[in-house]
């Protein structure tokens, strides 16, 4: 027993602390690649525009030499076996990442004096330019570069090896203040916008929209301070929200409706017209969101043409309440025409529904992506020109009328309550359908449509329902849009948007209605919808790359999305699931016979919780 | 008149002629087993009965009303249930909501009322709970030693059949169709399993068309015994009749070498 046992830890600990080649060649040539890939497209030289801290470090530089930090931490990983022993963080750690900084820095450099060397290379690919190489060579020429790039990248890796020397509050104070400086260089615009009334924090906080040097060591020790002292004097929300005491989760809940709905009542008047515009956009793709949350999160539909709905809010407020609107001119409110919308959503999610009910999976996802565009192009068409407008789209779209004021593209500071009424609204309808007959007939055909058909659940009725559901939360996305933007054009219709949103569902967390507004929020917010600029808006034109990046890294990573509905977690985490409930039941078995608590189990952990409130 | 009838039953698949022609008759509250060997056409005729596949020719007759060719959940709502031979259940939704889902077609709130939650509505989903909870309970400690709110998926063999009998039987049906229900179970369960079917008939009044492999099962709990083979009803009768049956032997075990002689 003991002789099969006690090579283990020692042909372990071997390989742990000797260099590792292989891995660090592997790693080291990966970092050299991205480093090369994120300079090639020109991330590095556009970023390098904007300064994180003036003027010593530019987000460009802080973009490339993240990758060999990051590949740094991946010799820092350990792979955790149930019965052998892990090696202990080392300094061989520290000597692979520096070593595998050392050789993708190698690889960015000879690739900057490939560039430098043969200039022709920039007629196919336009960012390799001369500025790229500037960039990349510090605007030291390529010589001293070709030493000063892998040493940079090596000293980046051997910091990512050896923080994980360092203690664990230490890292993780270490993290938390470089978080914090990050952020408040990126958010400037936030931080600028919501410091209205006190002007003198963002003057001292910034110089040319990047954080001073002072400002920067500040800000790093309050973060690094806050993240050892807040927790554990802070009562954990999330705790509380779990609880298993249902007085406290009430209450806690309670609270948290109450402070965000103040939040949302006063927000808005503090934060200036960049900031409203932005959140209004967030909505309108909550919302679309939202609407397709319940036909794919909850009926288990794939819908890739779900822009169409938006459309047809849209273009039917357009046409209903514009005074130009070229045939159909009824001349209405916005108040008058949304009834109207609404059944005319409903009557095209039957139209795009109906045909599409025998089909499943991939099938149904072509034919959907199809109507989508069917709408935008028969929109554009001379057909209904007459009728829409072709491609001069409805123009002078009114705003929406609310005691005696109007809320239109000028009043941004009022659109936003709209918006985030009907985002509650949506919030509210896919919550109580979610848990309802209707909700459980949906997931009963998202796992097995015969089987549901089978047990009694009309397939066909609650398609068709759930088509519906969707098209009208889209609808009202699109009628508020009409009234926000005051002119609509087919454009505003592509199939990217329905991929976007797709997107936000799907890193989000499908199924669960806060993933949802979460994904919302940190992809349009932060990136930007396909026409809406977001709050870092260097990442403008790298958009889509970073979201096909974000997608895929999603899901690799994490497929249940940012804030998972419980039913996908489980059923993307089967093994580990019943591997917890075991384990559960094997430490309540240990408690009940009143062993030594060797493992106290998440049934131990509970009434702790619950002494808390 | 019998409550569940086919008069000349077919269904090709192809060229495969899955069922020929079956006349097929249950009164109430009898329990009929159907057997046969390996591909004999019992789950085909199931499948048929319960909607999941049209019939090509004959007529299912349920309760005065032929139902040939309407919907799986029109047929369940007609009131035939049935369970599958390879267990399908909702894996991801709880113990409690695979049952709930099984009184869909006997309630009727639809996305107003959910959505504005109505008092009936309100009372419909207290009812539907408390119903499920009722029919989890019929089967003892069983299924109640698990917590409701486990995904179905954490069940063991036995019990997913048990929950996939209790999801059938809250569509409240007068005729439950069991496809194989003892298949992979142990010896003790196929036991408290056959005790169970006939606490299903003597308790809670189904009528139940049973497909069965195991023999002991056939014999304890049917009032009368159906024999397919190649798609077609070969014998009929008690299962002392059924066993001693030369064509069910031969199905079964082959002819003997010389009688095949014999013939050609």
């Amino acid at each position: 027993m003991t002789a099969t046992i006690a090579p283990a830890p020692t042909s372990d600990q071997s390989v742990e602390s000797r260099v590792q080649w292989r891995r660090m060649l592997r790693v080291g040539a990966v970092v050299g690649l991205v480093m090369m890939f994120v300079s090639a497209n020109g991330m590095a030289a556009t970023f390098n525009g904007r300064l994180i801290i003036y003027p010593i470090l530019s987000l460009g530089y802080l973009v490339l030499y993240a990758i060999p930090f990051v590949g740094g931490t991946q010799f820092t990983k350990r792979e955790e076996l149930e019965g052998v022993e892990t090696a202990p963080p080392s300094v061989t750690d520290a000597v692979n990442a520096a070593l595998a900084g050392l050789l993708g820095g190698l690889i960015l450099g000879l690739f900057a004096w490939f560039v430098d060397a043969v200039p022709g290379v920039r007629t196919i690919f336009p960012s390799m330019s001369p500025e790229m190489v500037d960039v990349l060579t510090f605007g030291l020429g390529v010589g001293p570069a070709l030493v000063l790039l892998p040493l940079i990248s090596a000293a980046m890796g051997a910091l990512a090896g050896g923080l994980s020397l360092l203690s664990k509050t230490t890292n993780k104070a270490l993290r938390a203040g470089a978080l914090t400086v990050v952020s408040f260089a990126l958010f400037q615009v936030v931080v600028d916008d919501f410091f209205d009334f006190l002007p003198a924090v963002p003057d001292f906080l910034y110089t040319r929209s990047a954080l001073t040097i002072v400002a920067a060591i500040i800000l790093f020790a309050l973060g690094a301070a806050g993240s050892i002292y807040l927790p554990g004097r802070m009562p954990s929300i999330g705790d509380r929200l779990g609880s298993s005491d249902a007085e406290v989760r009430r209450r806690t809940s309670l609270w948290m409706a109450a402070i965000i709905a103040v939040a949302i009542i006063i927000l808005p008047q503090f934060l200036g017209g960049i900031l409203n515009e932005l959140l209004i956009n967030v909505g309108f793709f909550a919302l679309m969101a939202l609407g397709l949350n319940v036909v794919i999160g909850y009926a288990g539909l794939l819908d890739l043409g779900y822009v169409a709905f938006f459309a047809v809010g849209a273009y039917t407020t357009g046409v209903l309440t514009s005074p130009i609107s070229p045939t159909i001119n009824p001349m209405l409110t916005w108040w008058q025409a949304f009834p109207i919308v609404l059944v005319l959503a409903a009557l095209a999610g039957l139209l795009v529904g109906t045909p599409v009910l025998r089909m499943r999976g991939d099938y149904l996802a072509i034919v959907t992506l199809g109507f989508g565009e069917i709408v935008r192009i028969l929109l554009l068409s001379d057909w209904l020109a007459p009728y829409f407008g072709g491609a001069q789209g409805v123009r002078n779209i009114p705003g929406i009328p609310v005691f005696g004021t109007e809320i239109n593209v000028t009043t941004p500071h009022l659109m936003i309550y709209a918006v985030v009424f009907f985002v509650a609204l949506a919030a509210f309808i896919s919550w109580r359908l979610e848990h309802s007959r209707i909700g459980r007939s949906w997931a009963a055909m998202r796992e097995d449509e015969d089987v549901a058909e089978a047990v009694g659940v009309d397939t066909v009725k609650a398609k068709l329902t759930a088509f519906i559901t969707g098209a009208v939360i889209a609808s009202f996305a699109g009628a508020l849009f009409a009234a926000k933007v005051g002119s609509v054009f087919t454009n505003s219709f592509k199939i990217l948007v329905s991929i976007v949103i797709l997107v936000i569902v799907i890193v989000g967390g499908m199924g669960n209605i806060v993933g949802v507004l979460v994904g919302a929020l940190v992809l349009i917010g932060i990136l930007g919808g396909p026409n809406q600029p977001g709050l870092l808006q260097e990442f403008g034109q790298y958009k889509l790359l970073i979201y096909g990046a974000l997608l895929v890294y999603m899901m690799l990573q994490r497929p249940e999305g940012l804030v998972p509905s419980k039913r996908r977690q489980q059923e993307l985490h089967q093994e580990e699931f019943l591997q917890d409930a075991w384990l559960d039941k094997h430490g309540r078995f240990v408690e009940d016979h009143d062993h030594s608590p060797q493992r106290p189990g998440p049934s131990a952990a509970e009434p702790g919780r619950g002494r808390e409130s | 008149m019998p409550i569940l009838e086919t008069r000349k039953l077919n269904k090709t698949f192809g060229g495969v002629q899955a069922i020929q022609s079956v006349d097929f008759g249950i009164d109430e509250g009898e329990i009929v087993s159907i057997i046969g060997p390996n591909g004999a056409g019992k789950t085909s005729f199931f499948n048929v009965v319960s909607g999941m596949f049209p019939p090509d020719g004959g007529q299912v007759i349920f309760d005065g009303l032929n139902i040939g060719g309407h919907t799986p959940s029109q047929i369940t709502a007609a009131g035939i249930a049935r369970t599958f031979q390879n267990v399908r259940l909702f894996p991801n939704l709880t113990v409690l909501e695979n049952v709930m889902v099984g009184q869909h077609c006997r309630t009727e709130s639809g996305v107003f009322s959910s959505i504005i939650r109505t008092p009936k509505q309100k009372r419909e989903e207290v009812m539907i709970e408390e119903k499920a909870k009722d029919i989890l309970g019929f089967f003892g400690t069983r299924l109640v030693g698990y917590r409701f709110d486990q995904p179905a998926f954490a069940l063991s063999y036995a019990n997913r059949r048990r929950l996939e009998i209790a999801r059938a039987m809250a569509t409240e049906p007068r005729v439950l169709l069991l496809d194989e229900p003892t298949a992979g179970m142990n010896p003790k369960e196929t036991v408290e399993l056959t005790e169970l079917i006939g606490r299903l008939r003597s308790e809670r009044g189904f009528t139940i068309v049973m497909i069965e492999h195991d023999m002991k099962v056939v014999q304890g709990v049917s009032d009368r015994v159906v024999v397919l083979d190649h798609g077609t009803q070969i014998a009929a009768g008690t299962y002392d009749e059924v066993s001693t049956n030369e064509d069910v032997i031969e199905a079964y075990l082959g002819r003997p070498a010389e009688s095949r002689a014999q013939s050609e």
